[in-house]
């Protein structure tokens, strides 16, 4: 059971959680955006073997959305934050 | 390679079985080679047995990182079908399917192909309606498909509960009878000495570091046993082919899941046939030990881990006692876990890059055991000719740009389709 600290709850059960996947992507500006961009960004994907900045939503907690930074391999949670802030704690 | 048979067999005996000749040999990697295949899974043998077979090459190595068949060939649920409803899939796991019917016979070697059939169930009228659907797509392919009532059901199956009241009720389900199971090591074994005997170099021990590229064109890789040079590599390494594309700087539309398994302590005959339930999410079989084998959803956080957490385990296991009352009394033996190429149409990827001589079979999302074969024959038809067949010329990565994905769920880009 992954235990993941929600910035506003505290430690709770993964079970509470759903996940939403990479959160270093970043939806380009549709006003100026190539097909290449948009093919980036639906589908290119790092993948990375190691430390991964990833979104999260405390669906049966708080409701709030989370960045978390976890270990693909080990599964270790180095910490989490604020969609919009940083994460301090792992490698990047 | 000594061929098996009852005379081989009883001539052995009389040495008390002492001196077979091992099954392939384990040479030492040459300077160079025609073809290089990454990855000694199910794939990369196949690969190389119809490279050598069908197209007459057989200056070719395999080179793997662990041992044959330790990834995912040997962590898979065993299942084999071809009940797809999307132009491209239809065809290319028939093909498959074809090949898997003929493969002990054409290896020379027992994979204990048992087509003991393959039901998905259907709980909802909207299930009925997709299945249905999805069955007349494949019987106008020529593919065999029965939509069964729940009655139908409970005679092939008769433990399972098919009553009202239960929490997934049942209301039908597609039958493929030719569908099955097959042992994977077996598959693994058989197509690795097949591939051996044939003059293909299979490395195990021997990880690829980085991957030679000159002016646009492959050279060679480099590995833990020291650089080789080929004119083309393939890589079928399902699970990090992320990984290994990323060393010759190619980004893919993948995403790494785990998946889990499991087995219960084995036990006498009770289900001759493969049940699976897309609403629930679990599939069951029984293997020849008597074991049950099933599993359901990934874990759904990207992992390279090979092991998942509880709340999975607990919620396929759950929709298994839900649907097999009995089963609630079997004592779970093993779990594990294996990691998945999950691509973001569900589909696979098997297809040229824009590396000339740089080749890549991945993307097989939870169900790349039952393409064995068939990957392996449309990817040696691909690296040899430099050119697709036309079962695989679907499976491009250009798919994803020029709005043409294989999308068999209908999910939309999404790593989690299957």
């Amino acid at each position: 059971m992954l235990l993941i600290p929600c910035p506003w709850c505290g430690e709770r059960a993964q079970t509470e959680f759903t996940y939403e996947g990479d959160a270093t992507v970043d939806r380009p500006d549709p006003a100026s955006a190539t097909e290449d961009e948009w093919l980036d960004h639906i589908y290119l994907r790092d993948n990375p073997k190691g430390w991964h900045d990833e979104l999260w939503h405390h669906a049966a907690g708080c409701r709030r959305h989370l960045k978390v930074r976890r270990n693909t391999v080990t599964h270790d949670i180095a910490g989490s934050a604020p969609p919009n802030e940083k994460i301090s704690g792992g490698e990047t | 390679m000594v061929k098996y048979s009852i005379f081989s067999l009883a001539r052995n005996a009389l040495s008390y079985h002492q001196n077979w000749p091992k099954a392939w040999r384990s040479p030492e990697p040459k300077q160079e080679y025609d073809v290089i295949i990454i990855g000694g899974g199910g794939h990369g043998l196949a690969t190389a047995y119809f490279l050598a077979k069908l197209h007459g090459i057989t200056n070719v190595a395999v080179v793997e990182k662990g041992w044959l068949g330790g990834g995912n060939t040997g962590r898979n649920t065993t299942i084999v079908r071809s009940n797809y409803g999307q132009p491209g899939n239809t065809e290319f796991y028939e093909h498959s399917m074809k090949l898997w019917e003929g493969l002990s016979q054409d290896l020379n070697y027992n994979v204990m192909f048992s087509q003991r059939g393959v039901i998905n169930l259907a709980h909802t009228d909207a299930q009925i309606d997709a299945f249905q659907r999805r069955g007349n797509a494949m019987r106008l392919a020529g593919i065999d498909a029965e939509f069964l009532s729940p009655a139908q059901i409970k005679a092939k199956a008769p433990l399972i509960d098919i009553s009202p009241n239960t929490r997934f009720p049942i209301m039908g389900g597609l039958c493929q009878p030719r569908g099955g199971t097959a042992r994977h090591d077996a598959v693994a074994w058989g197509l690795a000495r097949g591939a051996d005997s044939r003059g293909v170099d299979i490395i195990q021990n021997c990880e690829v570091t980085g991957i030679d590229v000159s002016a646009g064109r492959i050279t060679g890789i480099q590995t833990s046993r020291g650089a080789i040079k080929a004119k083309k590599v393939g890589v079928a390494v399902a699970g990090h082919s992320g990984q290994v594309a990323e060393m010759a700087g190619l980004r893919l539309p993948i995403e790494s899941h785990v998946l889990q398994a499991m087995v219960t302590e084995p036990m006498k005959p009770c289900l001759d046939t493969v049940v699976t339930s897309g609403a629930a999410h679990m599939y069951v079989s029984q293997s020849d030990k008597g074991e049950l084998v099933f599993g359901g959803d990934l874990d759904f956080y990207n992992s390279y881990a090979q092991r998942g957490n509880m709340p999975r385990i607990e919620e396929v296991t759950q929709a298994l006692v839900t649907m097999f009352p009995a089963f609630r009394r079997a004592r779970m033996m093993r779990t594990w876990g294996g990691i998945m190429d999950m691509s973001m149409d569900g589909s696979p990827i098997i297809c040229k890059t824009d590396i000339d001589g740089f080749y890549i079979d991945g993307g097989w999302c939870y169900g790349g055991f039952k393409a064995t074969p068939g990957s392996g024959w449309v990817f040696a038809h691909t690296i040899a000719n430099d050119a697709p067949h036309a079962l695989n010329e679907r499976f491009t990565l250009e798919r994803f740009n020029n709005g043409t994905p294989i999308d068999e769920s209908g999910a939309g880009p999404t790593p989690k389709a299957h």
